[in-house]
Order: structure tokens, then sequence, then C-alpha cells
């Protein structure tokens, strides 16, 4: 249509200044900016991913950096940690050197002494490594025993989730009116002269109606299950239907009712008051007065002034967190008394793997992948070069040489979770290799970089131009010197690439070395190639199914550190190539 | 009335800078095939020592490849087969006693595009004497490096940058560079595959500067598609068509006076 | 011949040989017009010849310039070198053929009122017509480039040599005769020898036809007829 309308009286020529002509040339233009337009709309779009998915994780990841301490003076007594009085190392590795934390740390808290009440401080809230720092301290200087020492004793997950905002959220305001309290301990009520609590009711009340909502959506759902459900067990369910109308039916006219005092349970927000140095948690509360259990007892029940007593709110209700009221007001003790620090977490990256949040670290992985990665490269780079310098200079071409290099290449396509079936059957079932081994797992993932090696190598030969092989062939040289000291040389930055990018695939790998067992939770770092080990990618896919909050963190930030280790990898993969290119 | 005689210049003893008339290659009956090509039918010539030998003719007329075949650089192309007899100072080429090696290190070769190594001038020059050993100390090797840069013309231009990448050079200084390459074996043959088709004229004249001087010792065949080159150059022209050997004699003869209408034409411009 | 693959090279080298076939026209023009001349006596007719010369001087100097620019510009090889160096030589000739009939029809200015008597100029027609045959011939043979018609005119030179020998014998018997009569028999015998040069111009034109032709110098020594200027050798030739 184009041509025809650009056809003129005067055949096969074509006026630049006519309409059509000027037509057809603004759709040229128009084509070619649509175009341009479409591709930058495809970079951008690529690039908006990919800034979301590395915002994303390493948002995710920044809170497993730092962790929370607490900055204590312990005293080591010998009867905890030094057995018979000896002071050699084993000894003193096999101290109880928690007790000596808990010494420590029930200092603070004289009037906690019930077991229950000993577990939720001690075990709960420091971490079951807190009296690692104290012990690495005495046996670097035994000296140190029964002297007070200024130690760092780790908090547990939860904890350090409390202080970092992660467990819910709090609010702290202070009392307008003057506060009475019957008592010091145990169940108390107290009593304002304004309406204090006016708005933590109303909190108490709108939660109650959330939650009456939540169970009117349970009850729809359970409804329609009815008309599925066999009919034996029809009756069964009719009954949880009733008993969740009834809770609904009562939070909904509770979440109503107006005046009056209400309950505080498990699924309504906690509400503390601090009051004459103790904590009081509201169990039931009214406008201008409440009850509540003493979480921390008060120095004494005399009348509070205004802004001397605080109300504490913590949103997420107490039955949908990890720790309790009681737990959380020993924690702002904690901090109250100047306990809490934060620092970097080098845990991350100088320990292995644990089921404890808070003490696991990558470093099982990091050699495990430093280990596998360097099976892989001994063997794939010199059987992967040479296979392609024998291939593309040497090997005769005919039907056989065909024929390699077509399942080579089909090789490079196949899904590698083939190849950890492969190393299944073959490393462990028949040669007996060490399972879960980065020796298996190199070997394994050196079959499967191999194909990648090969062909990026070949190619990176057959750019090398013909005038070279003639230049050295021309002096003298025998075929293989010329490839060996000419051809190679060249290449070799096209070879490294192909090495690398390969390397790198092999790096997140991580199906295949599902396939040879290193799934395994390993804790020690591996100290040679036939230890069991894991490897990063699969460290992350450990990490990831865990339910402890605290491994999401970790997980993101041990993303980011393998993301770290491939940006590594191929920047060496860039200087190398710049290293070796020569101008031709 | 005999006036001009074509017999008179036939047989190998042409040559101007060649007292004794020596050939230094003689090819009788050779016949080079690429798989069921038949890229070169019957050819026989003598190639004068000492003195430039050019072989002209269109694309494809198989002068490349008979220059290819003197050194054996054909054996590099899997489907190349040579019948025929060659010889290198009376010693067939095509012996299969004789090393390819050997012969290498006898008949240097320049190729069309300068093609150094990527390495150092030093090294280009220096890569032929180190595996055919033919110096024994670094001393020597440095002497046989300068001797053959200064054969080349090159010297002077680079020898304050030896360490320098060859590649780095001009195109006139990386194909003299190529030549000192060749010449630092002590080749007694040099061949030349259209040394200057990637190079200005001012480059081009330069390298055939070099080409006379160098004539005094070595055997030179050059392939060019410049005729005037070989006008220039040369001293006895061989025109190749179709596979065949056309004519052959004293430059001076074949640039005024060919004998046969197929060289008239291609060198007067009519082919086609 | 082949046409050139670039054609503007044909035209270049026809340009020239069309120039220089023109040059021949015109000199063999004057040849024929400067016998008409003498015999009638007439000046006029002498002094066109005179001034037509320069028209030959002017195609010669064309002629090297064109020839200059296409050896510059095409390098020509072989066939086409030699063609491009004859053709300047070729004009060469015509131009100095031009030359030696203006100079006759300069000696016939001169001679008026004294012209000798019509029997006298049988000797120097005779010379002229052969001269002129040789001259048309050798022409032809450049346009035809025929070696063998070249030839023949390079070996035919030598009866206008022996025609002059004799034409010179009968003017210094006049001469001898009356002293009166030597003005206008000296002009004659430079005329006769001009003529005997175009002669020896035509020679030299076939000789460059059969080197643009077989690229060969004729290098054997052209049979010649008897020396007019040398008595000696009249003597003994004949």
């Amino acid at each position: 249509m184009t041509d025809a309308t650009l056809q003129t009286a005067d055949a096969g020529r074509v006026d630049f200044r006519s309409p059509a002509a000027q037509a057809h040339l603004r759709k040229r233009y128009a084509v070619e900016s649509r175009f341009k337009f479409y591709g930058v709309a495809a970079i951008a779009f690529a690039a908006f991913f990919i800034v979301f998915l590395v915002s994303d994780i390493v948002t995710k990841a920044i809170p497993a950096f730092t962790e929370h301490r607490l900055s204590i003076t312990l005293t080591p007594t010998a009867e905890r940690v030094a057995e018979g009085g000896r002071t050699d190392r084993q000894t003193l590795m096999a101290g109880d050197w928690n007790a000596v934390v808990r010494d420590g740390v029930g200092k603070y808290f004289p009037d906690v002494t019930n077991r229950a009440q000993r577990s939720k401080l001690y075990n709960e809230l420091i971490s079951i490594g807190g009296g690692d720092d104290i012990r690495n301290r005495v046996i670097a200087d035994p000296s140190l025993l029964g002297k007070p020492v200024q130690a760092q004793v780790l908090l547990s997950d939860d904890s350090d989730l409390y202080f970092k905002g992660m467990m819910t959220e709090r609010t702290e305001r202070e009392g307008r009116g003057s506060i009475g309290v019957s008592g010091t301990s145990g169940d108390v009520s107290i009593a304002t002269n304004v309406n204090d609590f006016a708005q933590d009711v109303a909190r108490v009340r709108s939660d109650l109606q959330a939650a009456a909502r939540r169970a009117q959506l349970e009850i729809n759902r359970l409804k329609a299950a009815l008309e599925t459900v066999a009919p034996d067990r029809r009756a069964a369910l009719q009954d949880q239907i009733n008993r969740q109308i009834a809770v609904a039916t009562d939070m909904d006219r509770r979440a109503k009712s107006v005046g009056g005092t209400e309950l505080i349970g498990d699924s309504t927000s906690s509400v503390l008051v601090k009051m004459n140095g103790g904590v009081i948690k509201l169990t039931e509360i009214g406008n201008e007065k409440a009850s509540g259990t003493v979480l921390i007892p008060l120095k004494d029940a005399s009348e509070a002034k205004p802004g001397s007593w605080k109300i504490i709110n913590l949103t997420t209700p107490e039955g949908s967190r990890k720790l309790s009221d009681q737990q959380i007001a020993w924690l702002d003790r904690m901090k109250e008394e100047g306990l809490v620090t934060q620092a970097f977490a080098s845990r991350l990256f100088f320990s292995g793997d644990s089921r404890e949040p808070e003490l696991a670290g990558i470093i099982g992985g990091l050699t495990g992948t430093a280990l596998t990665m360097l099976v892989t490269l001994v063997l794939c780079l010199p059987i992967g070069v040479l296979a392609a310098i024998y291939l593309e200079e040497f090997a005769p071409k005919n039907r056989l040489t065909d024929f390699i290099e077509i399942n080579i290449n089909n090789l490079a396509a196949v899904p590698s979770i083939v190849f950890g079936l492969l190393g299944l059957a073959i490393f462990l079932n028949t040669f007996d290799m060490p399972r879960s081994s980065p020796l298996v797992g190199g070997l394994v993932l050196a079959l499967l970089v191999l194909p990648t090696i090969i062909i990026s190598s070949r190619a990176a030969l057959k750019a090398v131009p013909p005038s070279i092989r003639e230049a050295a062939l021309g002096l003298g040289a025998s075929k293989q010197q010329a490839v060996f000291q000419h051809v190679l040389p060249v290449a070799m930055p096209g070879v490294l690439t192909g090495t690398i990018i390969g390397m790198a695939h092999a790096l997140g790998e991580t199906a295949p070395l599902l396939m040879i067992g290193m799934v395994a939770f390993i804790i020690d770092v591996p100290r040679s190639v036939t230890e069991s080990a894991t490897v990063l990618p699969v460290q992350i896919f450990l990490w990831s199914d865990l339910p402890e909050p605290a491994f999401q963190a970790k997980t993101a930030a041990a993303i980011v550190i393998l993301l770290l280790f491939l940006f590594v990898m191929n920047g060496a993969a860039i200087w190398l190539r710049r290293r070796f290119e020569r101008r031709w | 009335m005999n006036v001009l005689s074509q017999t008179e210049f036939s047989g190998p003893t042409m040559g101007i800078g060649m007292a004794d008339g020596e050939s230094a290659v003689t090819a009788r009956g050779v016949d080079v095939y690429y798989g069921d090509k038949h890229a070169i039918k019957n050819l026989s010539v003598d190639i004068p020592a000492k003195a430039v030998t050019a072989f002209i003719g269109p694309s494809g007329c198989g002068k490349s490849t008979f220059l290819r075949c003197v050194n054996r650089m054909n054996d590099t192309i899997p489907i190349c087969r040579v019948t025929g007899d060659i010889k290198l100072d009376g010693r067939d080429i095509y012996d299969p006693t004789l090393d390819v090696v050997q012969l290498r290190a006898q008949v240097g070769m320049v190729f069309q595009k300068p093609n150094p190594f990527p390495k150092s001038i030093f090294d280009n020059v220096a890569y032929g004497p180190k595996i055919h050993g033919l110096t024994s100390n670094k001393t020597e090797l440095a002497e046989l490096v300068e001797k053959s840069l200064r054969r080349a013309s090159l010297w002077e231009e680079v020898k304050d940058r030896l360490d320098a990448s060859g590649t780095g050079l001009s195109g006139g200084q990386q194909q003299r560079l190529c030549i000192a390459r060749a010449i630092a074996v002590s080749p007694d043959v040099i061949l030349m595959d259209e040394p200057c088709s990637a190079l200005d004229p001012i480059a081009t004249a330069k390298i055939e500067e070099l080409i006379d001087e160098l004539r005094q010792n070595y055997t030179i065949i050059i392939v060019t598609h410049s005729m005037q080159q070989a006008a220039r150059v040369s001293q006895k022209t061989a025109f190749f068509h179709l596979g065949t050997l056309v004519e052959e004699g004293p430059t001076k003869t074949i640039f005024t006076n060919p004998h046969d209408k197929r060289t008239q034409d291609y060198i007067t411009g009519r082919f086609g | 011949m082949n046409q050139h693959i670039v054609s503007a090279y044909d035209s270049e080298i026809k340009s020239l040989q069309k120039k220089v076939v023109e040059m021949g026209g015109i000199a063999e023009k004057m040849l024929s017009d400067v016998l008409e001349a003498i015999e009638k006596r007439d000046v006029n007719l002498a002094q066109q010849i005179i001034l037509i010369d320069a028209r030959l001087d002017g195609l010669q100097r064309e002629i090297d310039e064109q020839a200059i620019h296409t050896i510059a510009r095409r390098q020509p090889m072989a066939v086409d070198l030699r063609e491009i160096f004859v053709v300047s030589q070729i004009a060469g000739d015509i131009e100095r053929v031009g030359d030696l009939v203006k100079n006759i029809g300069k000696r016939i200015i001169a001679m008026e009122g004294h012209f000798p008597p019509k029997t006298l100029l049988s000797g120097l027609r005779n010379m002229n017509l052969l001269a002129l045959g040789q001259f048309k011939a050798v022409l032809d043979a450049y346009i035809q480039k025929d070696v063998s018609a070249a030839m023949n005119v390079w070996s035919n030179d030598g009866g206008i040599d022996r025609l002059y020998n004799s034409l010179f014998r009968e003017l210094l018997t006049y001469m001898m005769e009356d002293p009166r009569n030597i003005t206008f028999c000296t002009h004659l015998l430079f005329s006769a020898k001009n003529i005997e040069r175009v002669g020896d111009h035509a020679t030299n034109i076939a000789e460059r036809i059969y080197y643009v032709v077989t690229g060969g110098m004729l290098t054997v020594s052209r049979p010649r007829g008897e020396d007019g200027a040398d008595m000696a050798a009249v003597e003994t030739n004949t």
C-alpha cells in the first residue's frame, strides 16, 4: 500500500516533498521510535523487578546483621565451671557456664524464684550460647576465675526480635491522673482520678470486634464445609459451628457494650502499667479503674503522681506472640538497667549451622561451597579446555565428532536433577564415595558444568583469527605449539569467562546436591572434601523451611551473601577478561 | 627479420640479479586438488634464486595455492591433495622423510594481513629462533633479533620499545615486523602472499623498498593483485589463469609485450 | 582486441587515434595541395598551406597532453602502453611532415615570378606522388594495424630516394648550364629534399606500427636508396 501511494507519474522516481512521501517518512520514524520505546520499556520492566527483588531481600536481611546482647558483670565461680578446681581447657569447656550467666542475671531479678518462672527467664530470653563469651575469656585467662568479669551474654532470637521491634508494636504514654494501687504483688486493683484507660478500653473493644469478624468468617467457612462433609461427621461439625457462634456472639456483645469494665484475654492487645518501680499486667479494665497481676513487684503501694507512672500498650495480643507479657516486662527491665546492647552479628559469618537462630551462621555452607567449587574447578577446567582444544583443533571432522558435538550440546540442556541422580547412582552407589561430601558434590557439578565450558571454550577458540595459526605454522611451529603458545592465550579470556559463568551456574545449583545428600543438618565446618558438608544454596533452602521467624532474616542474609559471592565471581570474570585481552 | 624472439626468454635463466641463473625452486607437473576441485593443473615453473618472482592473476587462479605448496601450508587443509614434483634446492619437499618443520624454517612466509603475535616486538622476532633452537644464549638471541629487525628496516623505529606489543605498531610496521620474524630463522626462500594489500601507499613503498634490498640474500616469491607492484618489485613474473600457468618471463617483457593473449588482456584490464 | 573493463579507457585511446588520423588527413591534403600549388604557380594555395600547418601543431599538442593524462590515470600496460606512446610519436612525425610541406609552400612564395619551366617539375611531381602514396599507405596501415602493409611502406622508401638522386643530378645540370637558374633550382632541390624527408617520416611511422602490433623494434637497417648528398655514393650505386 505504501508503495502504491509513492508511485508518481514519473515511474521509478519519488517526489520526496509530496504528502504521501512525507507520510511514509513519518511512519518510518514512528516505527523506529516505537521500537525504541519497546526496548526501553522492556529494560525498565526488568530493572524494576531487579531493584524490587534486591531491595526486598536486602531489607529483610538487614536485621540479621545485628544482634542484641547483655553487657553484664559475671563472676565465674570455681564450683560452677572448674570441677575439682582444675582449670585446664577440657574441664572449663565442660563447665556449667549458663549457670554463671544465671547467677549474673539473677541479681537483677531477685523475686524470680520458682522453677517455671526461672526457666522462662533464663532459658527463653537468654540464648543457649549465652555463656560462650565468658567461657572463652576464662579459658584464655583462667586467673579470671572467681573475679567479676564484664562479659557479653547473647540474648535469644525472640528477645532479639522484641528489641528489633519485630515481635510487637509497643507504645508508652504517661498517666495523666494520680493512681492508687491495692498491693505490691499478686493480684491487685488500681484506680485513677481521670479516665486514663478510656482509650485502652476502646482499643480492647475494637480488638474484640475484629476477633468477632474473624470468627464469623470461620463460621461461614465451616457452614460451607458442612455441605460436603460425610454424614457421620456432620454432627461434630455442627457442634463446632454452634460453639463458634456462641463465642462470636459473646465477643460481638462485649464489643458493643458501653461503659463498665472489659476483660483482657489472649485475643486482645496487652496493657501494662508501670508504677513505683514495678509492672502490673491489667486483666480487667474500665475507664478509671482496672485490676491486674503484678509482673514485677512494686516497691510500695503508695499513690503515684500524674506523670510518674506509665501505661504501656503491646499491640500484638499475648496469644499471638512468642514472648509473654511477663517476659517482655523482664526484657524492658534489662533495658532500663542498661544491660542491653546492639552489636554486629559476627556469628552470621563465623559459625556453623544451628537450630538456634541466634547461633546459626553460614561458615559451614560457605566452606562447603568453596570446597565443592574447588573440586568442580580442578576437574572441569582442564578437562573442559582440553576437550574443547582437541575437538576444535585436532579432531578430524567426521560423523563421530559431529555426534559427540551434538551430544555435548544436548548435555548442556539436561535438567540438573538428572546429574544428581547420576551422581547418586555412580559416585555413591557404585564407587561408594562418602555421602554428602564436597568431593561428590564437586564431581556432580563438574559433570553439570563441563558441557558449558566445552561449548564456550570452543567458541572462544573458533573466534581466534586463523592468521595467528598461520603465522605460527609458517614459522615452523608444530600444530601443538601453535595451539598452546598462540591460539590458547588469545582464546583465554573467552575460556575463562565461560568457565566462570559455568561456575556461577554451579554455585547456585541445589537440586543435584539434594540427591547426593548434601542437604543434611551439619554443624561442623568441613575441613576436607570427604567430610560431610552442605553448600550455601542448600543452607538457604534449609533455613527457609524453619519455623523460627528469626530464620527469615537469616535466610535473606544468606541470599545476600550468595549474591555477593556471585557478583565477586562475575567481577573476577570481567577482570580476567580485561587482564588477558590482547589487542588484535 | 628476427626482431623479437620469445624463446630467448624462456627457461630458468632469467632474472636481473641472478648471475649464475640457478633455480631455487623448481616445480614439474604439479596438480593440486581441493576435494573435487582441480585448483592447479599440471604446473611447471622455475623460481630463480636471489631474485623476486611475482605471481599475478585473477582471484581463484591458483597463485596463492601454489605459493602455499612451496612451504606445505596446504597440509593444514585436510581436503587438499598435491601431486607432482616440487624441489627446493634439488630436494623434493613432498618427500615423506622431509620434516615439514624444517621446510618451513627454510621457507618463510609473510601473509596478506599483517599478523604479528599478540606479544612483544622482541618475542615476535625471537619466536622462530626459539622453537628451532637457533641460538644458545640470550645475548645471541638479542643479536639475532636486532639483525633481523635491521634487515627488515624496522630497527630504528622500534629499538626503544622492544617490549611493546607487536600489535600496537602501524600496519606497515606490523608487516615489516612479520618480515623480520620470517628472516630471523634465516630462510632461503620468503613467500609473500599479497603483503601490501592491507597497507597504504607509503607503507607499501617501504615494503617494496625492503623487498628490493632482501632480494640480494633471499629468493622471494610474491603474490600480488597489483600489477604495478609486480612490475616494480619483480624480476620475473608468472601469470596464472584458471589453475594453469599461462605465461612466465622477465617482468619487463610481461608488462610491455606479453606473448599470450590472456596475459595481454589481464594486464591491460580487458578481462571479463 | 577486447574492450577494456573500464570503457572510458577505450574512448580515451580511440580519441587519441582519431586525432592522429585527423592529423594524417590534414598532412595528406597539404602534400597534394603543395604539388598543385607548384604546378599551377598558385601563391594563394601555398599561403593556405602555410596557414593550415598551425592546425597540425595544435593537434599534436592536444595529443601529447591527452597521452600524458591517460598514462597518469590508467597506468597503461603492454599493448595500451605501446599504443599511447606510439600515438604521441606518430603525431610528432606528422607534425614534422606538416613543417616540411609548409617549407615547400614558403619556397613557392619565394619563387614568385621566377618559376622554373614546367618540364623541370615532372621529377618533383613523381617524387611527390610517390611520397603521397607512401604516406597514405602508412596511415591506412595504422588505421588497420596492418603490419605487412606497414612493412611494404618501410621497404618501398628506396624508390623516393632514387627519384631524389636523379632529380638532384638533373637540377645540377641546369644550374651548370645557366647560373640564372640557380635560384629556382636550389628551391626545387630543397623542396625535393623535404619530400624525401616526408618519405622518411612515413617509414618511421611504419616502424612504429610494427612496434605497436608486435611489441618488437625493427633492428635491421632499412633498405636505402642512394644518398643524394654524396655524389661518390651515387656513382658507385648506379
